[in-house]
């Protein structure tokens, strides 16, 4: 059983989104429960393959036998696993609170389509991670790629549609110039296994060819992930999504093309290759991160719209992934993988938070908040919560890979980035404290009378004008109590994520001793 | 020195936490509620004095509540500095609960439940704060009890208090995160530790460059201590019920920024190298320059909350001076002063807000005669201001006392000039009201007659000048305990 | 020498020449259709880059022949490229289902036309 994990868990939601539609057409309440349960048993996999991994440090499997470098190979060490866990631990969320929120967002006939594409969706996403094979990796992100557009297009508004067109182009040109690298890697070794090209290529790093490819393979990886320029497609597709949809995107699509990022950068290619003087690539990835830091978190400052305000916002948070994996140090990819696991959490709490402000108002804009806090207590405290990880406050997650990439910055020379975060912190802090203001300082529209004196000697005692609380329904407030709440956790007890995050770390730099440091 | 582990500490943190859920749930039932703040500020100082006779004999205590990462844990240690603020803090609190009971009930203030909420984690934070056995738990208290009070300054929810209460948040986060942060990072990597220690942790470690730019880091980042030029928070901040300014913008708030600079000053960078650098002449000076600059400032204000504001603004500067002379008496007078300016402040709000509950006055120039109508009120007044300028029997000529040695000690006669400088600045600024008070006429149209706020207001007032008086005659206890700092640190 | 280049390695500048004017209509035309040819055109460039790169002067198809020993192109590009044809494929449709429910919602495929009705609906 457990040396079949690494495909069970591409087979079964493969499997599961052939069969949910057919389910649905028995009832349609079946599809759900299809969902649910396929996206449970991923998660429980993706511990157990945690749990190999911690025991055994690497584990492999041979696609029908074949070995590899000629069959297709999965390869799970700490860095997949590590991957693995969060992106089936935000589906199962995702296929929890999807219940209510589909339910009212999306037509009756169309739910058994939308979960069998949302299960489409995570199996390319868990494909891209398991597997040792750079095609495999094409393949898998354009089965994500075209769910995901699929999924973006069944938004509410009109919009969501052209949103989706354009992501749709954008993404394809993506994921064409990634294949064409892969052309070209293969051109030059002959083959396409991860392990084996490392091999081959060992020698001939810096011949035209291999150089061209980073180059491609990078570009569009970068559209991918919205690494800013190349983000434009991302505020759209995230704000008119379906809530469910910007959640777990945002949560989990973009951390997985980091994933296949750094795979490449350091896997594939080396930190040799990528510090060495002739190309310098680490220096043009860390001032792409650096102006995706600024330029994200002042266009999300720009936003009226939460959703949009939310989107730009994660267009920053990718700049501090690829800047800690830039820095070339310990320190700094431990910090991006933490940004990985942090921000798919902040990110997604913030979002699921968004879907049910949606579900219950239908309202979108940052104005719409006002008066929330007295509405919806419980998921505007898990909003907070978000909000506090998302501008880097101690004692949640966001403050944890803040503080790795600060020291990073600062052990590597790089000191210019210190005052790079600590500004968008503080920028975050300004757009998310606009919304928290109207939460919770500010009466809803039509509610003047809720302030100033004369409410009685005991304040909010009986009779002071009380609003009725209506709180997002249970199947949406579980998983977004439980995400926040995992922020905070992981922000107290980071020492088990750091632990797996330093081993993947480990094996990604080898014996690579780092940059010179200069103390 | 004996070390005790014990969780104490962490009960005393945590007991007003949970009096904020308690308070949350009992929110209609204002008389419930209020016993909750009442139980959890009585219990609070209960295990505060409890660890008192372990810390006087010279133990400390301590306890490792989590480690968030390798390096990074959330610990308690509580000595004799700390001990002094969260007696400070946690006996103040009982008195200010009482008081702010008789005041909100009193206007009749909207929101009352978030008040006391609020008010019980920003107590919470400051004990954490208190009790920090590193820089990094210090700064994670620091930040709560920003984000805390943030709450409370916006309280009346108007544009004016939101507004304020924004520019409270931009200073105190902003400088937190922009300069007290990196500071912290680079305290950490090279000293490799954040754990405080009574000689620093930075000596010999970092070259004296590194060693300024940490403390300059530190001082601009710690804008609680209220040093120019980032003081602009604290009469922002005064929009807040008066309450909130006398226990959280007298003590809790401001100490802790003081208090944290002291900490820092003395546990990290240690006195031996910064008497080396030659940095506490510096710091010593641009303390020197908000002590006068503020006194100036409050004699201008008209607004009576506006010019103790400033007022506070430069008597905190004198923890920093003091400590920044680095000499045994100067440590001394800047400690015992988190606590006697504390008492002397609290009064002088805690008549702000008599005033302006019994008769809504704000303004200073509205004061003639009403030391007719509110005797007893205007007598706590006194005793504040004489605190404040240093006039035997109160408190403040203590502090001010070990202040002056303290300069002589270092053999800096430009400070005993700034010292001598305010003194008479104070006693500008705070004399004419007392004068006002008591022997101007009343404005022509206002009844004469004897008007004082309701006794729940006015009892707790006359306890806090009381107790500046008591500092006076009975400083035993704080000197024992500021005795014990300074012969570790030196 | 650049002649030669041009001459000896045509097949390669084909590819090029194709992509280019795929990204081209991808990105200025108006018409969503013309845009999916065009990313059509785009996707067809790699994937003839692929095929020529695995030919071999003279080979055959690489079909295994008892007692015979040919000369075989490399067949796993070509493999590979049926599989892109199938992701190639899936993205038109997809593209192509999302231009329909648009001309619905919108009434036009013109992007500008489309783009204008999204601003004066904020």
């Amino acid at each position: 059983m457990n040396k079949e994990l690494p495909i069970l868990i591409i087979v079964v939601p493969l499997l599961a989104a052939v069969l949910t539609p057919l389910l649905g057409k028995l009832r349609r309440e079946l599809s759900w429960w299809a969902a649910l349960l396929t996206t449970s048993a991923c998660f429980v996999f993706s511990v157990l393959i945690l749990q190999d991994v911690l025991r055994e440090g690497k584990i492999t499997y041979w696609l029908g036998g074949w070995r590899p470098p000629l069959g297709i190979e999965y390869v799970i060490d700490y860095l997949n696993a590590f991957v693995l866990v969060i992106v089936a631990f935000m589906a199962f969320i995702g296929a929890v609170y999807a219940r209510s929120s589909v339910e009212q967002e999306i037509d009756g006939h169309r739910t058994p389509f939308f979960y069998a594409v949302y299960l489409l969706f995570i199996t390319g996403l868990m494909g891209i991670v398991v597997t040792g094979d750079i095609f495999n990796i094409y393949v898998f992100l354009e089965i994500t790629s075209i769910a995901g557009y699929a999924l973006i297009a069944m938004g509410r508004r009109r919009e969501a549609l052209v949103a989706s067109f354009n992501y749709l182009i954008v993404g394809t040109i993506g994921a064409t110039l990634f294949l064409l690298g892969i052309g070209y890697l293969y051109l030059v070794t002959g083959t396409l296994n991860i392990a084996d090209l490392a091999l081959r290529l060992e020698g001939i790093y810096h011949t035209r060819a291999v150089a061209t490819a980073f180059v491609l393979i990078t570009v569009g990886l970068g559209i991918k992930i919205a690494l800013f320029p190349m983000h434009a497609w991302l505020p759209n597709s995230y704000a008119f999504a379906p809530s469910v949809i910007s959640a777990v995107m945002a949560a989990t699509a973009t951390k997985v093309g980091a994933y296949a990022l750094i795979r490449i950068m350091f896997s594939v290619y080396n930190p040799e290759f990528l510090t060495a003087g002739a190309y310098n690539i680490n220096y043009i990835l860390l001032a792409f991160s650096g102006v995706a830091i600024l330029a994200g978190s002042i266009l999300a400052i720009a936003q009226k719209d939460i959703k949009k305000m939310l989107a730009y916002s994660s267009v920053g948070q990718v700049g501090y992934i690829v800047l800690g994996v830039s820095l070339m140090s310990l320190t700094g990819i431990v910090g991006s993988l933490m940004h990985i696991l942090n921000h798919a959490l902040m990110k997604g709490s913030l979002f699921l938070v968004v879907g049910a402000v949606v579900y219950r108002t239908g309202i979108t804009s940052i104005e719409g908040f006002k008066g929330m806090g007295k509405k919806m207590p419980v998921s505007m405290a898990a909003f907070t919560i978000g909000a506090l990880s998302m501008i880097g406050v101690p004692l949640t997650v966001g403050f944890v890979s803040k503080w790795y990439l600060a020291v990073a910055s600062i052990e590597t020379g790089m000191w210019f980035f210190v005052p790079v975060i600590l500004v968008s912190s503080l920028l975050t802090a300004v757009y998310f404290w606009r919304v928290i203001d109207n939460i919770y300082f500010k009466p809803a529209e039509g509610d003047e009378a809720g302030r100033g004196r004369g409410h009685g000697v005991y304040g909010d005692a009986p009779g002071a004008p009380g609003v009725k609380a209506a709180d997002a329904p249970p199947w949406m407030l579980a998983p977004t109590v439980a995400v926040a709440l995992l922020c905070l956790v992981f922000g107290v007890y980071a020492s088990f994520p750091v632990d797996v995050a330093e081993k993947a770390a480990g094996i990604l730099l080898g014996e690579w001793g780092g940059l010179h440091v200069n103390n | 020195m004996s070390i005790i582990e014990s969780a104490v500490p962490l009960y005393a943190v945590l007991v007003s936490l949970l009096a904020t859920v308690l308070i949350g749930l009992s929110g209609r039932y204002p008389n419930v509620r209020e016993t909750w703040t009442i139980s959890a500020a009585l219990v609070k100082f209960g295990l505060v004095v409890s660890m008192l006779p372990a810390v006087m004999k010279g133990g400390v205590i301590q306890y490792n509540a989590v480690s968030v990462l390798p390096g990074l844990n959330i610990a308690f240690r509580v000595d004799s500095l700390g001990i002094i603020l969260a007696l400070t803090a946690s006996f103040l609190w009982i008195i200010t609960s009482l008081y702010a009971i008789g005041y909100m009930r009193s206007l009749e203030e909207h929101a009352q439940t978030r008040f006391y909420m609020c008010f019980a984690v920003a107590l919470s934070a400051t004990m954490g704060a208190a009790f920090s056995a590193n820089v990094f738990t210090l700064f994670i208290f620091y930040e709560i009890i920003t984000v805390s009070t943030y709450a409370l300054v916006a309280h009346d929810e108007t544009p004016e208090a939101v507004s304020g209460a924004r520019r409270y948040l931009t200073y105190l986060l902003g400088t937190s995160i922009i300069f007290f942060l990196p500071a912290m990072v680079l305290t950490y990597i090279y000293a490799g530790t954040l754990d405080f220690h009574s000689q620093g942790i930075l000596a010999g470690k970092a070259p004296a460059v590194m060693v300024a730019i940490i403390l300059l880091l530190y001082i601009v980042g710690i804008a609680k201590a209220g040093m120019m030029p980032f003081h602009l928070w604290l009469p922002s901040a005064m929009v807040a019920p008066t309450p909130v300014s006398a226990l959280l913008h007298a003590v809790a708030v401001v100490k802790v920024g003081v208090f944290s600079v002291v900490r820092i000053v003395l546990y990290v960078f240690g006195v031996d190298l910064l008497a080396g650098v030659g940095l506490g002449v510096y710091l010593a000076y641009f303390a020197c320059l908000t002590i006068i600059v503020a006194s100036i400032m409050a004699l201008r204000q008209d607004n009576l909350k506006l010019r103790l504001a400033y007022s506070t603004v430069s008597q905190l500067s004198y923890v920093v001076l003091a400590v920044a002379l680095l000499t045994p008496s100067g440590i001394t007078s800047s400690i015992m002063h988190i606590t006697i300016h504390a008492f002397g402040k609290i009064t002088l709000f805690f008549v702000a807000g008599a005033i302006y509950v019994a008769t809504h006055k704000k303004y200073i120039s509205q004061l003639n005669g009403i030391g007719r109508q509110m005797p007893f009120t205007m007598s706590g007044f006194t005793v504040g201001a004489l605190s404040m300028i240093a006039v035997p029997p109160v408190g403040g000529f203590v502090s001010k006392w070990y202040l002056a040695m303290g300069a002589v000690e270092a053999h800096m006669l430009p400070v005993l000039i700034v010292i001598a400088a305010s003194t008479l600045l104070n006693a500008a600024y705070f004399l004419p009201i007392v004068y006002a008070a008591f022997f101007k006429e009343p404005l022509p149209g206002e009844s004469p007659g004897f008007q004082e706020a309701p006794a729940l207001v006015v009892a707790p007032l006359m306890l806090t000048a009381a107790g500046a008086l008591a500092l006076f005659f009975w400083p035993a206890l704080l000197l024992d305990l500021t005795r014990t700092v300074v012969s570790l640190v030196t | 020498m650049m002649i030669e280049l041009l001459l000896t390695k045509y097949n390669y500048w084909v590819c090029i020449v194709l992509m280019m004017i795929g990204l081209y209509a991808m990105m200025a035309k108006d018409n969503l259709i013309k845009k999916v040819i065009g990313l059509n055109i785009f996707q067809s460039a790699v994937l003839l880059f692929f095929i020529s790169m695995s030919k071999i002067e003279g080979g055959t198809a690489p079909i295994l022949m008892l007692n015979q020993q040919a000369l075989y192109d490399n067949p796993l590009p070509q493999v590979l490229m049926l599989t892109a044809i199938v992701v190639g494929v899936s993205v038109t449709a997809v593209a192509l289902a999302i231009i329909m429910l648009i001309y619905k919602a919108y009434g036009t495929v013109e992007e500008n036309l489309i783009l204008e009705m999204n601003k004066r609906n904020e």
